[in-house]
């Protein structure tokens, strides 16, 4: 049998996932001996224009992490869904958005702001911003363009399986590149991880009823290590998340900050969230209620952690 | 065409959606704003179906329900009554103004009130104007 051709690629994103991929090991070995790397900016010398001179569909398969924010990455992700004939969403930030994500809750115009003018460490008193073009005496330089909202790459272009995880876990890697290497692969469009039910599944902690008079960010107080975070006033997102994981997070004392992204048929992850958390709320007067709901400081960026960009509003409305 | 707010109204079975019927009934008069949706209780209403309702097009989402105590399932609509103010604390955050979403208790006899809580609730979003989200804006992005 030919060698598969594997491509990896990553837009907007931490490079985790690079580390994620590598988390498998010594199966990077069997991985090796059944396919060739044709492309992965990260770890070897391939550039662009080589991959556009591929043929169409001459690489069998693509994991493409990171969201797509500016015009290169849309770019790319276009030119490597014609160039593969599987496209993987890899990572959180491929599959939902992920913490570049959270930019939704802002514009361009406040992005760039922020990031070339406001910020402390800046001296910047020309108001020098970034262009698409500038014309220099050497001649025309160029930068991509940053748009006003991040999309994921199902957002962008087909995509044929999601790998889920901030990165994904070495088990979660490891079910997709056996299902490629065995040829066994699921129906398109299928999120593949180990459990389609919650974290709350894979948790071994002990969950009884769970009614909350306070909420608690995790450096205010040290949880007891077998009862569910979210009855002890902590906001775990295990409940609203998908699986697969083996929740590694509860197990280390820290709630599941929702990287997996929306359990089977749940539509909105934040939303399910919102609607988890507000349910154990231990109040009947309106007036506690609220003072309960106070505490919970940032309840957006909490609840959508890794997903605004593919929840039903995509992001917030600017005036 | 001059611009009507568009509501959208989860009333419960029980007390609210009777209420609503009353009004009716008596023949009084009162905003055609609200496109009423019954739900078996006011916990029936998951976040998420606010959120699709201004996602498909809405101008605001009012939730009636039983008054507290008086839930034909004991406990659905304080939970209904947590879950609100949460939802408005989030929405605040993606530019969703508070007067777009109201939460109120109206029995089934209380026709009267279910007029005059629907005729606020049309003024208050007629002021604020429509709500057109960031979306088309960002498709324009989505050259595919
Ligand atoms: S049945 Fe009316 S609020 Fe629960």
């Amino acid at each position: 049998m030919p060698k598969l051709k594997l491509a990896l690629y990553w837009a907007s994103s931490c490079g985790g996932c690079e580390i994620g991929q590598l988390q498998i090991g010594t199966k990077l070995l069997q991985l090796a001996a059944v396919a060739d790397i044709v492309f992965w900016p990260v770890a070897i010398d391939v550039k662009y224009k080589d991959v556009e001179a591929m043929p169409d569909k001459s690489i069998d398969v693509c994991l493409f992490n990171g969201s797509i924010r500016t015009s290169e990455q849309e770019h790319m992700a276009k030119m490597l869904r014609d160039k593969s004939n599987v496209l993987i969403s890899y990572g959180a930030c491929a599959c939902n958005g992920g913490i570049p994500g959270l930019a939704n809750f802002y514009n361009r115009d406040m992005i760039f702001n922020r990031a070339y003018i406001e910020t402390p460490s800046t001296d910047n008193a020309g108001k020098t911003m970034p262009q698409t073009s500038f014309q220099s005496p050497q001649g025309v330089l160029t930068l991509p363009e940053f748009y006003e909202t991040v999309r994921s790459l199902a957002q962008t272009v087909d995509v044929d399986y999601f790998v889920p995880g901030c990165p994904p876990e070495e088990r979660t890697t490891w079910l997709a590149l056996e299902a490629l290497i065995e040829g066994k692969l699921p129906p398109k469009g299928t999120v593949i991880s180990n459990n389609v039910k919650a974290v709350c599944d894979d948790c071994p902690r002990k969950k009884n009823v769970k009614k909350v008079k306070s909420f608690y960010r995790t450096f205010q107080m040290v949880p007891e290590p077998e009862t569910c975070l979210l009855e002890q006033g902590l906001i775990c997102a295990g409940i609203a998340t998908r699986g697969g994981c083996g929740a590694p997070c509860p197990q280390a004392n820290m709630p599941c900050t929702g990287c997996y992204g929306a359990p089977e048929g749940v539509i909105d992850q934040g939303a399910h969230l919102l609607g988890a958390v507000a349910s154990v709320i231990d109040s009947t007067d309106p007036d506690e209620i609220k003072s309960i709901i106070d505490n919970i400081s940032d309840p957006a960026g909490t609840f959508y952690r890794y997903s605004l960009p593919v929840s039903l509003l995509r992001r917030a409305k600017i005036k | 065409m001059v611009w009507e707010p568009k509501i959208v109204g989860f009333l419960c079975n029980w007390c609210s959606y009777r209420g609503a019927d009353l009004a009716g009934i008596s023949r009084l008069k009162f905003a055609p704003n609200v496109k009423v949706i019954r739900v078996p209780c006011s916990a029936r209403v998951e976040p998420a179906f606010v959120l699709k309702a201004f996602q498909s097009g809405a101008d605001g989402v009012i939730i009636l329900g039983c008054h507290p105590g008086d839930c034909h399932y004991s406990e659905g609509n304080y939970k209904t009554m947590r879950r609100v103010p949460l939802l408005k604390k989030m929405l605040a955050q993606l530019g969703i103004e508070d007067d777009r979403v109201a939460l109120d208790w109206v029995s089934a006899s209380e026709g009267e009130k279910f007029a005059s809580v629907v005729d606020a609730m049309t003024e208050k979003v007629r002021a604020l104007g429509p709500f057109t989200s960031n979306n088309a804006e960002e498709l324009e992005h989505a050259k595919t």
